[in-house]
């Protein structure tokens, strides 16, 4: 579904990652897992347009998309959920739900994706009218996840979806992305909270300073030295 | 007296109030302060001008198509110049707009020679009572049109699809544009958006209003007070900031000399600077 090809990109010249493969078959959840900084962010934000790569490539379901600007990307059903939520803090959660259905113009079934989202999260309906910074952390991550799901995507990136919450909140994000998961849509999961993302997941892979170290099946990669050396602390 | 004053100060605001709408959304969407804005009212006076010598209308009743032709002069000039810079260093950013100004201004003077023109003939002129209160035809009409332009660029930005975009844009750029949202497409019409106020708002002043290269400059710079009054990035602060240099303007002239006025207005935008720096209802600028 989505081929990254040995990719190459940075930040105003300074690299950020080298050397970059991964794929992901339909119906999977991936995860990329690696501490702060490793880039993990940055492949992201290659795979959505916000950061070009400088050489390899980026295609999805066959077609290139790394030249394609953010908004062509988003229109053909893959959907990044930025880290750190990036609600827009001022316009009401409805609002909010509604530009991540900016792409379609049907308002039936932007009526249908709404109560779909609503129901996933029911306390965004009870918070409809509310402005979106109003809300706590765990509710504005229910928020940043539910308008994603606005734009009906085939492929999910979610980036640190975890990042700041309270553990019992941390398992409520998992459990709504197990259940996004199951309605068919492909998932690539970027977390630091590693064990709870490999026991998700399908398959995963580590990077480290830019590079892919590792990757492997959940439970392949838990069972291996290197990550439980250097994430899970045994 | 004093009453009076207040009117004719409040029927100005509410032009200064359409001029610093347009610049106060083109700086929340795009972070560009818009220095040429004056002399967008400049060129859409000259279009309200050149449309009533040959075509015969009259600036108030032509304002709504002024304003269409200044938002596809806007639309354009984002696409062929601003955007082209928006990424680039700070000072270009800056700058950019600075040079627009110029180049406009002299190319009036070059096409249209610097005298003063006047349209002949305007359908509303005169005074009228309102109560107690005197009330110059052409200005009432043009203070109520700033409104309802006002008005609906409003309704456009808060209520439709586009205007939730642009809002989202002027949020978080970044967020909008995983929304699937064009930037560049709608950075476009929100500059061009902003050039219809002033477009709007020259169209209007024409009617009453000497017409020269000029005569957009203070306008200009009005409406920068104003929206540093009401606060960058809100567009109800621009207006309710324009309203109060109307009345600054037009009482503290009449107390202290009018040729002193716009040294009150600017004094309380120093003020203000000084006092809160964000305005009366900003929260853009930091």
């Amino acid at each position: 579904m989505l081929n990254v090809s040995s990719i190459n990109a940075g930040y105003s010249g300074v690299p950020a990652l080298t050397d970059v493969s991964l794929h992901i078959n339909p119906g999977e959840i991936v995860t990329i897992v690696g501490s702060n900084g490793a880039g993990k962010s940055t492949i992201a934000r290659t795979i959505s347009g916000l950061v070009r790569i400088t050489s390899g490539s980026i295609t999805f379901n066959g077609e290139r998309i790394d030249q394609l600007p953010p908004h062509h990307i988003v229109a053909r059903g893959l959907v990044h959920v930025p880290e750190g939520r990036h609600v827009f803090s001022k316009l009401t959660v409805t609002e909010n739900l509604k530009l991540g259905a900016y792409a379609t113009t049907s308002e039936a079934e932007i009526a249908k994706r709404l109560e779909y989202v609503y129901e996933l999260f029911p306390i965004l309906k009870e918070r409809a009218r509310q402005q979106a910074g109003s809300l706590s952390g765990g509710q504005q991550q229910m928020l940043a996840l539910g308008r994603g799901l606005m734009a009906d995507p085939k492929l999910l990136i979610l980036d640190e979806p975890s990042l700041g919450l309270m553990p019992k909140l941390v398992e409520e994000v998992f459990e709504a992305i197990r259940t996004i998961s199951q309605t068919g849509v492909t998932i690539l999961l970027i977390e630091q909270r590693v064990l709870e993302a490999l026991e998700l997941c399908n398959r995963g892979y580590v990077i480290q300073n830019g590079r892919i170290v590792t990757e492997g099946t959940g439970t392949e990669l838990m069972d291996s030295e290197m990550v439980r050396k250097a994430y899970l602390g045994m | 007296m004093y009453l009076q004053l207040t009117v004719g100060g409040l029927l100005l605001g509410c032009i200064y109030g359409l001029v610093a709408m347009g610049l106060s959304l083109i700086y929340g969407v795009m972070g560009i302060v818009n220095f040429a804005h004056g002399a967008f009212v400049m060129v859409a006076m000259y279009a309200s001008f050149w449309l009533n010598r040959f075509l015969g209308l009259d600036p108030v009743l032509s304002s709504p198509l002024v304003a269409l032709l200044m938002f596809g002069f806007g639309v354009i000039v984002y696409h062929a110049i601003i955007g082209k810079i928006l990424e680039g260093p700070f000072l270009a950013r800056l700058l950019v707009t600075f040079g627009l100004s110029i180049f406009l201004i002299n190319c009036a003077q070059f096409l249209w020679s610097p005298d003063y023109r006047m349209v002949e003939n305007p359908i509303f002129r005169g005074i009228i009572m309102l109560g107690p209160v005197f009330v110059e035809v052409p200005k009432l009409m043009a203070s109520i049109g700033s409104l309802i332009v006002a008005g609906l660029i409003y309704w456009f930005v808060r209520k439709t699809k586009t205007g939730l975009a642009i809002q989202a844009i002027s949020l978080d750029r970044m967020a909008a544009s995983l929304m699937g949202i064009d930037i560049e497409r709608l950075n476009g019409y929100a500059f061009g958006l902003g050039c219809a106020c002033a477009g709007a708002a020259g169209g209007f002043l024409a009617e009453f209003y000497y017409i020269f290269p000029d005569v957009g400059t203070m306008f200009g710079l009005v409406a920068l007070v104003a929206v540093a009054l009401g606060g960058f990035g809100s567009t109800e602060g621009a207006l309710i900031g324009a309203i109060l240099i109307g009345i600054i303007e037009t009482v503290g002239g009449f107390m202290i000399g009018s040729e002193f006025k716009y040294a009150l207005v600017f004094l309380a935008y120093l003020v203000i600077v000084i006092v809160r720096p964000r305005g009366l209802l900003g929260w853009g600028a930091d």
